[in-house]
C-alpha cells in the first residue's frame, strides 16, 4: 500500500514537471532570457511571483525553462547509455569467452573512475554545450547498464525457454529481442529511473561549474551558481532552482524505490 | 590472504593503467590546436612553438604516451602554464586540505548514519525507522551544490555559527564537511539498515541468541560485523565520490584543496594542471577501492576472490 502511494506521488510530481517543461513557452510568464536591469533582485512582485535575478530576468520563467534542460539532458543520457549498455551487455553475456572478458575489463576500468570527475574533465576539454554534457555523462553511464544486462543474460540463457528457442533454431538476435528483452525490462526500468535522477544531478553539477549549458540559457545548476554570489541579499535566487531540482530527484527516487519494491528486484 | 592479495594486485595493474591512459587521451581530445586553446589566439607563434615542444606535442602520439608514462613513474606531472611551478608541487601543497575535508566528512557521515541505521533496524516500522528513511531519501535527493549554499544561509548567515568560507580552525571545516557528509550518510543509512535487517534473521544470529549471549554482543559481534561487508563497498565508493565531490564543495566554500584547484585550472585552461589533478583523484579512487577489497577479508574471512 505504501509503495503504491509513493509510486503515485512520484509519478504525479514527474507528470507535472514534464508537462511544465513541455509547455514552457505557454506557462512561463516572461521570456527567460529577457533582461530588465531596472527590476533586478526583486524578491516578489505581481509580475514576478518568484522574483528576479541580478539582470532582472524572471526566476519563475527561468526555473520552468531550466526543467526543460534537465529533462532533455537526463532523458538523452539515459536513452543513449541504455542503448549502448544493452547492446554491449547482450553481446558480452550471450557470446561469453574472450568478448565477455574484454568487455568486462573495460567496464571495470571505466567504473574505477568517479563518473562525475570524468564528465567534468571531458566537458572541460571539449567545452560547454548540451551535446558535450550528454556525451560526457554517457562515457561512464553505459557501464552500469552493460553490467546489469550481462548479469541477467548469464542467468537467463540457461533457462528452459531460452534453451527451447535455441533448439527450435532461433537466431541470437531474435532470442535476445523476443525472449530475453521482456525479462530484462523490469531491472532496466529501475536502473533507468535512478540513472535519470543521477544524470539530472550531474547536469546540474556541470552547469554549476560553468561546464554545462552555455549562458544565457537557463539551467537549474547555472541559476544556483549565479545566485551563490547573492546569498546575503537575495537567497531566493538559489532557493527555487534548488527546490525544483530536489523535488525532481526526490520524485525519481520515490518512483525507483517503489518500482523496486513492486518488481522485487535488487538495486545494488 | 597472500593469494587474495596477489589476485587483487593483478587486477589493480590493468585498472591503474586504464586510468592513466584515459587521462593521457583526455588532453588530446581538445578540439582544434590544443596549444592555441591553452594560450589563446593572441599568443605569438614563438610562444606556441615553445609550449608545443614543452608538452611534447611535436612528437608522435606513441612517443608522447611513452614519455608520459616514464615521467609519471618519476613523479613528474609536468609544469603549470601559469603558476611557475611543477604540477606535482602545486598538488602536494593542496592535497592535505582535501584529505582533511574528505576524512572529516567520512567520520561525520559514520557518526550520523551508523546510530540512525542501527536504531532503524532494531525498531523496524517504528517512527524512528520512518524518520531515518525519510532523512535518507531527502539527503539522497539534495545535490551538494544546493545543500552547501543552504547550510551556509542557515549556519553562517542566520545563526553565525561557522565562517562562510576559507580554511582555518575546526569552525571552517564544519560546513564543507557537513555538506559532503550528509549525502554520504543518506546512502549508508539505507544500505546498513537493509543489511542489518537481512543479517538479523540469519541462522547464526539466532544461534548466538539461543546460546544466551547478551543482546549487545549479538549485535556488535554477529549482526553489525556481518552487515558491514556490503556497507564497506558503498563507503569506499563514496569516499572516492567525496574526492570527486570536493570539486563542488571546495568551490562553494573556497576550501583550498585539489577540488578547487581543478576548477580554477579548468577556468584558466591550465590543462597540464587539470590533467594532474584528475590523475591524482582517479588514482586515489582506485587505491581506496583496492584497500577496501583487502579490508573485506578482515571484516569477513569468508570473502574469497574466486567468489
Amino acid at each position: 500500500m505504501t509503495s503504491k502511494l509513493w509510486l503515485s506521488v512520484g509519478v504525479m510530481i514527474l507528470l507535472v514537471l514534464a508537462t511544465s517543461a513541455l509547455l514552457a513557452p505557454v506557462l512561463a510568464p516572461h521570456d527567460p532570457m529577457r533582461q530588465n536591469l531596472a527590476q533586478d533582485l526583486i524578491t516578489y512582485s505581481g509580475a514576478h511571483p518568484l522574483g528576479t535575478d541580478k539582470l532582472g530576468r524572471d526566476i519563475l520563467s527561468r526555473t520552468i525553462y531550466g526543467g526543460r534542460i534537465s529533462l532533455i539532458v537526463g532523458i538523452s543520457t539515459v536513452a543513449l547509455s541504455l542503448t549502448i549498455g544493452f547492446v554491449i551487455g547482450s553481446l558480452s553475456g550471450f557470446c561469453g569467452g574472450w568478448v565477455d572478458q574484454a568487455v568486462m575489463r573495460l567496464v571495470d576500468i571505466l567504473m574505477a573512475f568517479p563518473g562525475i570527475l570524468l564528465a567534468i574533465a571531458f566537458t572541460a576539454v571539449l567545452g560547454p554545450g548540451l551535446d558535450h554534457v550528454v556525451l560526457a555523462l554517457c562515457l561512464i553511464g553505459w557501464t552500469s547498464y552493460a553490467r546489469l544486462v550481462r548479469g541477467e543474460i548469464l542467468s537467463l540463457r540457461e533457462r528452459e525457454f531460452v534453451q527451447a528457442a535455441r533448439a527450435l533454431g532461433c537466431q541470437p538476435k531474435r532470442i535476445i529481442l523476443r525472449h530475453l528483452l521482456p525479462n530484462l525490462l523490469p531491472p532496466l526500468l529501475i536502473q533507468a529511473t535512478f540513472g535519470l535522477a543521477a544524470a539530472i544531478v550531474a547536469e546540474g553539477s556541470l552547469s554549476f561549474l560553468g561546464l554545462g549549458v552555455e549562458p544565457p540559457t537557463p539551467s537549474w545548476g547555472s541559476m544556483l551558481n549565479d545566485g551563490r554570489q547573492f546569498l546575503l541579499v537575495a537567497p531566493h535566487l538559489t532557493t527555487y532552482p534548488g527546490l525544483a531540482l530536489m523535488v525532481t530527484v526526490l520524485a525519481l527516487n520515490l518512483v525507483g524505490d517503489a518500482l523496486q519494491d513492486r518488481l522485487n528486484a535488487r538495486r545494488y | 590472504m597472500t593469494h587474495y592479495l596477489h589476485q587483487r594486485l593483478l587486477l589493480l595493474v590493468p585498472t591503474l593503467f586504464g586510468a592513466l591512459t584515459l587521462v593521457f587521451v583526455l588532453i588530446h581530445l581538445i578540439p582544434g590546436d590544443p596549444v592555441e586553446v591553452m594560450l589563446g589566439e593572441t599568443a605569438t607563434a614563438a610562444d606556441k612553438e615553445e609550449l608545443r615542444r614543452n608538452l611534447g606535442f611535436d612528437q608522435p602520439l606513441s612517443a608522447q604516451y611513452g614519455s608520459f608514462l616514464i615521467k609519471l613513474a618519476a613523479g613528474d606531472l609536468g609544469r603549470s602554464l601559469y603558476e611557475q611551478a611543477s604540477v606535482a608541487e602545486i598538488i602536494r601543497a593542496r592535497l592535505p586540505a582535501t584529505l582533511q575535508l574528505a576524512l572529516s566528512a567520512m567520520i561525520a557521515a559514520i557518526l550520523i548514519s551508523f546510530p540512525l541505521a542501527v536504531l532503524a533496524a532494531v525498531r523496524r516500522n517504528s517512527w524512528v525507522d520512518r524518520l531515518a528513511l525519510l532523512l535518507s531519501l531527502l539527503g539522497l535527493s539534495m545535490p551538494n551544490f544546493w545543500l552547501g549554499p543552504l547550510l551556509m544561509i542557515v549556519f553562517s548567515i542566520q545563526l553565525g555559527w561557522a565562517p562562510v568560507s576559507g580554511r582555518g580552525g575546526l569552525s571552517h571545516l564544519f560546513l564543507p564537511a557537513l555538506t559532503l557528509a550528509l549525502g554520504m550518510a543518506a546512502i549508508v543509512i539505507r544500505i546498513l539498515r537493509a543489511s542489518l535487517l537481512q543479517v538479523m534473521h540469519e541462522d547464526y544470529v539466532q544461534t548466538a541468541r539461543a546460546k544466551g549471549l547478551s543482546e549487545q554482543r549479538v549485535w556488535l559481534k554477529h549482526t553489525l560485523r556481518n552487515a558491514l561487508v556490503s556497507t564497506l563497498t558503498i563507503m569506499s565508493l563514496q569516499f572516492g565520490n567525496l574526492l570527486a565531490g570536493s570539486l563542488i564543495t571546495e568551490t562553494i566554500f573556497s576550501w583550498p584543496g585539489i577540488g578547487r584547484l581543478t576548477v580554477q585550472a579548468i577556468q584558466t585552461r591550465d590543462y597540464p594542471l587539470v590533467q594532474g589533478c584528475v590523475l591524482v583523484i582517479a588514482i586515489s579512487y582506485v587505491l581506496v577501492n583496492f584497500f577496501t577489497d583487502l579490508l573485506y577479508k578482515l571484516v569477513d574471512p569468508r570473502v574469497a576472490y574466486d567468489k
